[in-house]
């Protein structure tokens, strides 16, 4: 067997074991320089095997990994289906155009004692998000979102140099973290009372078989509002504007981009994979409870941002609005809603990490994320500015961006479920989005700046990053075919509920039972 | 060193020794019987942070100093995810230990034995890690300390 492959059939562990080797291996050197190096080369490894298994997943179809040669329900199973390996994708890519940009950021956000320890827990971060999407087994979630939730906590408090209220943003965030992971561990119990099993696939049959109890319903209770703390649906988003503002700026778009999008896969996961649909209290519960508080959030998360002071806590604000569009195309239970729903969480992700690593450009040249200190900053900087416009019109929905792409489908979708007023609430909280991303560009460009400020263009290692964040989110508004073929291949592997079942492509060797 | 606690010190002195040895028979004892790495690492550790809170802090941090610590956390984890690695390369599933050794139980023996060391010494070093960090936290703090 060669090295391919032998990499090729053990690609679904290698995704997540490669970053998750390296945290060690920086600890061990010790070095600065050598561990950007060895995190950049896990991060992109990682992301070439999920490009990899994308397509092998791309037509539908399931790949399954036994870990330790053992065959679920009893072995911990990896499991990656069109959905998974579409959120995988996210991750990773957001994490490689992420690093190098973070280099030069980091250097000047955090202490310098902290830079190795900075890239151990960035990458232990990343294997957790990683491994929170391609497991198959539900408690191998739980323990996969703990290690990138602490590791989160650290990364945020990291930005203490800059700003003390980092430590409180850290610590608000650890407790309503935990809050949110004990939930959720609390409604795996129950669901493994009711089972006996922690295989989702195995879970899923056992329940589709049985009558459903009240404590398959606490369970599922349990699970969608733990993870609805983890991510930010309102109204338990009060950690994220806190955590975003005071992060590192790379945190925070590493974070904004990916941490939240894991969370809302978890939620799909369970939601249509383990508990499936066809339950009235599951039904009842996304569409009278979820998807009202998405339409709230798209408003509340809007205006808040409109009145934010600080650009970082702006963006924030916006992402709660947006978690509010995905949440919304999945609450439609419909499969071009859950396509929305998918398409935004890949779209939402380009274009908030472009415009948190713009403004994290800025706060490197000047120092400052309050929006009046951006002052005329259009001519003095005119590639971050243009990204952060770019960034801007796609969050609006403008046409020939990213965001526009999502909401069409979203609209789309809304009218299938015979449900116009919602297309009329996602315009008119678009509208908002226009005030609020309008007084960046303002202040941007027309407001002369200060005297005696001069400052120049970041370097090109983060305008280089941040450009491709912005390019990427107009090449998938004009070229959405990718995007919206792969998140209706995700929607469908998800409508169609129970992970995959039995027939599944065996990567690796078959586990004995 | 002063003559207070004599009891105390001298009780230490006897003690440290019965813990460590007690660590070792769990971390050991961990394939046939209740036992194993986290456990072991957590009494192995108490032995030590027993000697710190008798004696002094600063005597413990010279016989086992902070960048030992770290490069100890990493390297349990390391020697867990190395184990798998390796029976990656002998041709079996992440983790399977089987082909570890000449039988499938041998291997699974090793296995778990070399698992179960990767857990103790993380743990051990975490617990340790955790001890220097709150016991080693000056009075106040300096801006620079951030």
């Amino acid at each position: 067997m060669t090295i391919f492959e032998a990499v090729h059939q053990h690609a679904p562990m290698l995704t997540v074991l490669v970053p998750m080797l390296s945290a060690p291996i920086i600890m061990l050197f010790g070095n600065r320089q050598a561990a950007f190096a060895i995190a950049l080369t896990a991060s992109t490894t990682s992301f070439l095997l999920s490009l990899q298994m994308l397509l092998l997943v791309a037509q539908g179809g399931v790949i399954s990994y036994h870990i330790g040669g053992w065959a679920p329900p009893l072995g911990i199973e990896y499991r990656i289906d069109a959905a998974n390996a579409f959120v995988l994708i996210i991750v990773s890519s957001i994490s490689t155009v992420v690093l190098p940009y973070a280099r030069r950021s980091i250097a000047d956000e955090v202490a310098a004692r902290h830079h190795t320890l900075f890239y151990a827990c960035y990458m232990l971060c990343f294997t957790g998000l990683l491994g929170v999407t391609a497991t198959g087994d539900a408690f191998n979630v739980f323990v996969f979102l703990e290690i990138s939730s602490l590791s989160t906590y650290v990364l945020v408090a990291l930005g203490a140099k800059q700003d003390r209220r980092a430590l409180s943003a850290a610590y608000d965030y650890l407790i309503l973290g935990t809050i949110g992971a004990t939930f959720f561990v609390i409604g795996l119990g129950m669901l493994y009372m009711a089972t006996g099993s922690l295989n989702m696939v195995h879970i899923a049959q056992v329940l589709a078989e049985g009558e459903s109890n009240r404590t398959v319903r606490s369970a599922f209770t349990f699970i969608v509002v733990g993870m609805a703390l983890k991510f930010a649906m309102y109204p338990l988003h009060r950690w994220l504007p806190g955590a975003y503002t005071y992060a590192p700026s790379a945190v925070s778009a590493f974070l904004a981009a990916t941490a939240t999008k894991v969370a809302i896969y978890v939620v799909l996961r369970f939601i249509f994979s383990v508990f499936g649909i066809a339950e009235e209290f599951e039904r009842n519960t996304v569409q009278y409870i979820m998807m009202p508080l998405a339409v709230v959030a798209m408003f509340a998360g809007s205006l808040m941002a409109t009145f934010s002071l600080n650009a970082k806590t702006l963006l924030a604000y916006s992402s709660i609005s947006q978690i509010g569009y995905m949440l919304l195309g999945i609450t439609l239970l419909n499969s071009t809603g859950l396509t929305a729903g998918m398409v935004h969480l890949f779209n939402h992700a380009l274009t908030k990490g472009a415009l948190f690593l713009a403004v994290g450009a800025i706060i490197y040249r000047t120092g400052s994320a309050l929006v009046p200190h951006m002052a005329g900053l259009g001519r003095q900087m005119p590639w971050t500015s243009a990204s952060i416009v770019i960034g801007g019109l796609s969050l609006i929905g403008a046409p020939a961006t990213a965001g526009f792409v999502s909401k069409w489908v979203l609209m789309q979708a809304a009218f299938e479920a015979g449900m116009w007023p919602i297309a009329v609430f996602v315009v008119l909280s678009s509208v908002i989005a226009v005030v609020y991303v309008w007084r960046l560009v303002e202040v941007l460009y027309l407001q002369p700046a200060p005297e005696g400020r001069s400052v120049s263009e970041v370097p090109m290692t983060m305008l280089v990053p941040i450009w491709a964040l912005a390019l990427a989110s107009i090449w998938f508004g004009i070229d959405a075919d990718f995007t919206v073929q792969a998140s209706r291949t995700a929607a469908e592997a998800l409508l169609a509920g129970g992970f995959g079942g039995e027939d599944a492509t065996i990567m690796g060797t078959r586990g004995r039972p | 060193m002063n003559d207070h606690h004599l009891i105390l010190r001298v009780i230490t002195r006897m003690l440290t020794g019965p813990i460590l040895l007690f660590g070792l028979y769990v971390q050991f004892h961990g394939d046939y019987g209740p036992g194993g790495g986290f456990q072991a690492g957590v009494i192995f550790a108490v032995g030590f942070i027993l000697y710190g809170i008798v004696f002094s802090l600063r005597d413990l941090r010279r016989l086992i100093p902070d960048w030992i610590i770290h490069k100890l956390v990493a390297l349990g984890v390391l020697l867990y995810a190395g184990t798998g690695i390796v029976s990656m390369l002998l041709g079996a599933n992440f983790l399977d230990y089987n082909p570890l050794a000449g039988t499938p139980i041998g291997g699974q023996h090793l296995g778990i034995l070399l698992v179960e060391a990767g857990v103790g010494i993380t743990v051990f070093a975490v617990m340790l890690a955790i001890y220097y960090a709150f016991a080693g936290r000056p009075p106040s703090l300096n801006d620079e300390d951030w």
